[in-house]
């Protein structure tokens, strides 16, 4: 047999498109991307049909977990800033700036009024680590209304934001009691309508919702 | 692309005096730069949240004193009242059972694809729309589904239901407290199927 000679061929590769690709994907990543919001406790919500996305601003977020805490958050620093200043003077709280702007930057509060002074004065990695183990907002549905601190959340919130959406974003392993104590708290302050965060479900093939969306789809 | 012809050198000869530079060639290993690419996607793959999460809109039956005559009162023949109680379990029965004395005929179901509570809101709707039609019920009347959640009831259970609600295309629902008769009733069925 005749021996063939293969030519050698270098093996260095051109990287400059590989180069193209990645950077093209890592910008599109970068601005797709949101980041995931720190929050205190891992909160699973049930699943629904419903397709309407959270509005991007304006939205007070009730969080409750399984064991039935409270926490309360509004988006925006500066409306933070604001309902805190309002809950310092609504309160008699006392808190200093650094405290308050350390609420503004912060992410949910799980405290009663009683402690928050304390936990807005611990260093954020402190506070973050805190934050699991947080009483909860009190929330006492009788008629003793300075009991209920997530209405004078709510009270607040509303006085510095009439537009703030009300979501409430429960697991949903909590028991009913617990949510309905949030409900019923809207409630007494005339608030009907809110929204339940749920993640996203397929509509089973053949009901009446399946048929209405395939309309939908036909007439578009 | 990244790499620049620098052989032809330039126009016209050097002359014999200029000492010939030394050609570095400008193409660079873009190996690292990929790979550091790769890395930063990785990343932000692994820290977005593609999945935004949705939200369902409800409200809440109005608390606030209504006249008597602007009230609604709810048919007995168009009403269905579904009992949500522990282990996910969904009690039902139709009609209000405004009479304690006469215990509805109570019927225990689940959240399945089968057989389950769908299938129950599904007869009542068409069970309505038969009585619309024979003219029992006027074109106004809707069947009308009252949600009781029972306090061993998860949170779960009241956004199952109120998601069958919309899957089935029920207009009208309310969710309101559980009356002390409706957790006899749950009781009573207990108590008579020891097995469940």
């Amino acid at each position: 047999m005749p021996k063939f000679k293969l030519p050698r061929k270098s093996t260095n590769i051109d990287m400059t498109a590989m180069c193209d690709v990645a950077f093209l994907l890592l910008s599109f990543f970068m601005l797709a991307t949101k980041f995931k919001p720190d929050e205190p406790v891992t909160v699973v919500t049930p699943s629904s049909i419903s397709s309407i996305p959270i509005p991007d601003a304006d939205i007070m977020l009730i969080t409750v977990d399984p064991k039935g805490r409270i926490f309360f958050a509004i988006d925006n620093k500066l409306r933070r800033k604001e309902l805190i200043q309002n809950i310092d003077e609504y309160k008699k709280l006392n808190l200093t700036e650094q405290e308050m702007n350390t609420f503004a930057i912060g992410s949910s509060i799980g405290v009663p009024f009683s402690q928050l002074k304390s936990f807005l004065a611990m260093p954020p990695d402190e506070q973050n680590a805190y934050a699991p183990t947080a009483p909860g907002v009190p929330v006492d549905t009788t008629n003793n209304t300075e009991a209920n601190e997530l209405a004078a959340w709510i009270r607040s919130a509303r006085n510095t934001n009439p537009k703030l959406r009300i979501c409430i974003k429960a697991d949903g392993e909590t028991s009913y009691p617990n949510v309905k104590k949030v409900i019923k708290t809207l409630e007494n302050w005339k608030i009907f309508k809110f929204n339940l965060i749920t993640s996203l479900e397929e509509i089973p093939v053949g009901s009446a919702a399946y048929e209405e969306s395939m309309k939908g789809m036909k007439a578009e | 692309m990244a790499e620049m012809d620098t052989s032809s050198g330039g126009g016209h000869k050097k002359g014999p005096g200029v000492k010939k530079s030394k050609k570095m060639s400008t193409r660079v290993d873009l190996t690292p730069m990929v790979d550091l690419g790769f890395l930063l996607i990785t990343f932000f793959i692994f820290t977005t949240t593609m999945a935004k999460p949705k939200t369902m809109e409800i409200n809440m039956p109005n608390t606030e004193k209504i006249d008597e005559k602007d009230q609604t009162k709810v048919k007995e023949s168009t009403a269905m009242t579904i009992l949500l109680s522990k282990n996910h379990r969904v009690y039902y029965y139709e009609g209000l059972a405004t009479d304690p004395n006469v215990p509805p005929d109570l019927k225990v179901t689940g959240f399945k694809d089968k057989d389950g509570i769908r299938d129950a809101i599904i007869a009542k709707k068409l069970k309505v729309a038969e009585l619309q039609r024979s003219g029992a019920l006027g074109p106004k009347d809707q069947a009308t589904f009252l949600i009781k959640p029972d306090t061993n009831s998860t949170y779960a259970d009241m956004v199952n239901i109120l998601d069958e609600m919309s899957i089935n295309d029920a207009r009208v629902y309310a969710i309101i407290d559980i009356t002390p008769v409706d957790q006899e009733f749950i009781q009573v069925t207990e108590a008579a199927n020891p097995g469940n």
